[in-house]
């Protein structure tokens, strides 16, 4: 026997009898069934396209974050410029200079018709690609056919619907400089300017996708990877419609 | 149907250009990454060092530089502090070592998205070669430091520096952000989803949780500094009035009125402050890992660890506040911030005690990456400890803008964070080039390193007690600023030798690189996938096998086991918990 000493008090020495395995979490038996991929892969080598559309949903929901913080970034902005006194010279007191503009209501309720009527269209694409690649296997099989796919172009209608949502957008900031309202004329404008421009250039980024998509149709890739590319683009597409929705009425409301 | 003989998403590459410069493989990408922040390092110290020249010789005319002015000083500053941020402290540990381990670490063939990780790499390039042309353009390099305060940074006739040198200086930090936001997305989709089967969350190494950390506040912090940047431009070029309120310069009023320069305080902070942790995240995983390898005992406190790095991160979003206590902020906001910044006193200590107590009674291995990781603990101690200094509303007034908050960020920020990235070079470049650093000169390098950071870093703080105001360029005019002359004199010579040692650090990088001594597979008998696997990895990091893994990733001195140690793909040791 040894004498006990004030440090095996505080870190006393483990033996064989105690095994504690430490403390950076010991094995357990069996692996539990969160660990990664576990049983969700079989043993084979060919490309998994089940895994890799939850990966590529998993970056888009990433994704969407970051545009949102962009957004909530932005309306704390807004708020902020809208509430916030300026001391005026003149008159030694504190004004609001947040100004008006005058919002080309029509077109813009026009634009989100058809912005809504994509995500109509694009969801359609969505569900035609899902129902496509789960008929894949059928094809294979000797003798079956499924006839002449030849459904409705949904991916084109929305490609086409979203380059007239833009189209319509720029007409409303021509319109609202034919109204006298620039990106500097007040506050209130420069956000309007801001916000639409930079929700524009989100959904540009979709129409790009889109188009991507589109080619990888063209090339002929095998039908799942190509509703890879669909299902992830449609989820970000109504995204761009939901994102849409709120800074229309943003706009509107906190004028 | 692909014919791969692996799971891996890419065949090898062949050519030279697909191979090493636009590889999807995220080894080549980490590498690339981490000579990327070598050489930015090289700039900023060099810039640094020009600084501290001229502040003890405020006439002497400098190299590259010249005779250096007022504005010069300035550009330099505000150079120093962006190319360290953004291209080393956020590049290197993350994009660098984070890229290179993190698949290997956790069992995958590499990143979810190849091809995104490749362009968020290059996306970095670019942001860096955008920040380094600012030097080249009329005017020169902005003068309104890594913080970008308007109304200095929002108007083009606000100085020198400030008409296209500033533009070039936000559009670079745009780029960069969207560079992160694309490589962080990579990082939580591969830490989610591509784990190893057995690989549970909490049998990761402390290293991925702390990248993962990072990537979630990288995710969250990015896009709030693009919008902010966004504004700046368009204050800058599009005479908006965002951050500029009524401003006169030179007798001439320019366009704007009525907006806030607190605004612009208010979003970058928001974002700033979590990069305080970005940068040092990454240094705390490789700290845990390396004190419990080569303590050759388990991380004390893993679950503590980890939920004290999710702490943190999560504290680190609701203090962005205390960096603004001087802006007239009301008493009772300066109040809850100065709260919420003590609390993360809590989980720091947390993790400091966890570290010592992972040294107590091990079996220490002084190898190089130990003495930098024990180094790491220190600086962040002492680092640390002038935080809830800073913290204090009160105590803030008097000591902001002085040398006592570089002293400060310095230590906790730039050189742990500097120890971190030294710790894990040292600890994992015979894994990634396969050879050995040389232990002497890594030693040599690693004590001139820390006495001298000491030297330079630790009188800034009483020179800021004193009252030595910083972003000055000449402290030679003022009565009271010459009597702390001598002090600056003693940082300046501690900086030239510091400065001085680095040379020792690249030149036994490049020398082990190519004429160490071959490296083994496990040289530091470790316990983590990546010492599984051959030196250095193949391509699919584990040649067409998929790990399986069975321990917990810190199994140390395991009583009863054949070695010291059992690895994360050794049979499972038995559910002792």
């Amino acid at each position: 026997m040894r004498d006990i000493l004030a440090s095996d008090v505080i870190m006393p020495t483990l033996t064989p009898k105690t095994p504690t395995t430490g403390l950076g979490r010991g094995g357990d038996v069996p692996s539990p069934p969160d660990g990664g991929d576990d049983g969700r892969f079989p043993d084979s080598n060919l490309p998994d396209y089940g895994a890799r559309l939850r990966r590529a949903r998993l970056g888009l929901i990433c994704g969407i974050f970051t545009v949102s913080m962009v957004f909530i970034s932005l309306t704390s902005a807004y708020v902020v410029r809208r509430g916030l006194p300026t001391f005026d010279n003149l008159s030694q007191a504190y004004v609001r200079d947040w100004g008006s503009v005058q919002l080309p209501w029509l077109l813009l309720a026009i634009n989100t018709v058809i912005l809504l009527v994509s995500s109509i269209t694009m969801e359609g694409a969505r569900r035609d690609i899902t129902r496509r690649a789960a008929l894949a296997p059928v094809k294979s099989i000797p003798g079956i056919s499924l006839g002449e796919e030849r459904g409705f172009p949904w991916l084109a209608t929305t490609i086409v619907l979203g380059m007239g949502f833009l189209a319509g957008q720029f007409t409303a900031w021509m319109e609202l400089e034919a109204r006298g309202f620039f990106v500097n004329t007040n506050p209130n404008s420069s956000f309007v300017y801001l916000l639409t421009a930079a929700h524009a250039v989100h959904l540009a980024g979709g129409i790009v996708a889109l188009l991507w998509a589109g080619i990888t149709a063209v090339r002929q890739k095998p039908v799942e990877a190509r509703r890879i590319a669909i299902d992830v683009t449609a989820w970000y597409w109504h995204f761009m419609a939901v994102l849409w929705l709120y800074v229309f009425a943003l706009l509107a409301i906190m004028k | 149907m692909a014919t791969s003989a692996t799971t891996h998403a890419h065949a090898a590459p062949q050519g030279f250009i697909r191979k090493y410069i636009f590889s999807l493989d995220h080894k080549v990408i980490g590498i690339q990454y981490f000579f990327l922040a070598l050489t930015a390092v090289w700039v900023g110290m060099f810039l640094s060092l020009l600084m501290r020249l001229h502040l003890y010789w405020p006439n002497a005319v400098l190299p590259l530089v010249g005779e250096i002015k007022p504005e010069t000083y300035l550009s330099l500053l505000t150079m120093h502090g962006t190319i360290m941020i953004f291209f080393v402290l956020t590049t290197a540990p993350q994009g660098g070592f984070g890229n290179y381990f993190l698949p290997i670490q956790i069992g995958a063939p590499d990143m979810a998205f190849p091809v995104l990780n490749m362009l968020s790499f290059w996306t970095t390039f670019v942001a860096f070669v955008v920040m380094l042309s600012a030097f080249f353009v009329t005017g020169g390099a902005p003068l309104h430091g890594w913080t970008g305060y308007p109304p200095l940074s929002a108007v083009q006739q606000a100085g020198p520096g400030e008409g296209l040198g500033a533009d070039l200086w936000i559009g670079s930090i745009a780029i960069f952000c969207i560079a992160s936001l694309m490589g962080a997305l990579n990082f939580l989709t591969t830490t989610l989803d591509m784990r190893a089967k057995g690989m549970t969350l909490m049998r990761m190494p402390l290293t991925c949780w702390s990248w993962f950390i990072t990537a979630i506040l990288g995710l969250l912090a990015f896009g709030v500094l693009l919008s902010a940047g966004i504004l700046l431009l368009m204050d800058r070029n599009l005479g908006t009035s965002f951050y500029v309120p009524l401003v006169v310069v030179n007798g001439q009023i320019m366009g704007h009125k009525g907006g806030s320069p607190l605004l612009w305080q208010h979003l970058f902070w928001f974002f700033g402050h979590p990069e305080v942790y970005i940068a040092i995240l990454p240094g705390m995983g490789v700290t845990s890992q390396i004190l419990s390898t080569f303590s050759r005992k388990p991380i004390f406190g893993y679950k503590a660890m980890v939920y004290a790095m999710l702490a943190i991160g999560f504290l680190g979003f609701m203090v962005w506040g205390h960096h603004m206590f001087m802006s007239g902020m009301s008493p009772y906001s300066a109040f809850a911030f100065s709260i919420l910044t003590m609390c993360i006193g809590v989980p720091s200590a947390i993790k400091t005690f966890n570290w010592l107590g992972t040294m107590l009674h091990g079996r220490i291995r002084f190898k190089t990456p130990m003495l930098y990781a024990i180094g790491f603990v220190s600086l962040f101690v002492s680092g640390g400890l002038s935080g809830p200094f800073l913290a204090q509303p009160v105590l803030d007034i008097q000591l902001h803008d002085t040398y006592f908050v570089v002293g400060h960020f310095h230590l906790i920020m730039g050189v742990a964070a500097i120890f971190g990235m030294f710790a894990a070079t040292y600890y994992w470049v015979p894994k990634m080039f396969g050879r050995m650093m040389n232990e002497f000169w890594g030693r040599v390098h690693f004590f001139i390193t820390l006495i001298g950071t000491y030297a330079i870093f630790m009188p800034m703080h009483y020179l800021g007690i004193a009252g030595g105001t910083r972003r000055y360029s000449q402290y030679t005019e003022v009565a009271y600023m010459q009597k702390l002359m001598p002090i600056h004199g003693f940082m300046t010579y501690a900086a030239i030798i510091t400065i001085a040692a680095q040379f020792i650090f690249v030149i036994n990088l490049f020398w082990s690189i190519f004429k160490g001594p071959k490296a083994s597979d496990n040289p530091w008998e470790a316990t983590t996938l990546e010492w599984t696997t051959a030196t250095p990895p193949p391509h699919d990091n584990f040649g067409g096998v998929t790990p399986v893994v069975h321990n917990g990733p810190y199994e140390y001195g395991v009583p009863g086991a054949a070695r010291d140690y059992v690895m994360q793909t050794d049979p499972a040791i038995g559910a002792a918990h």
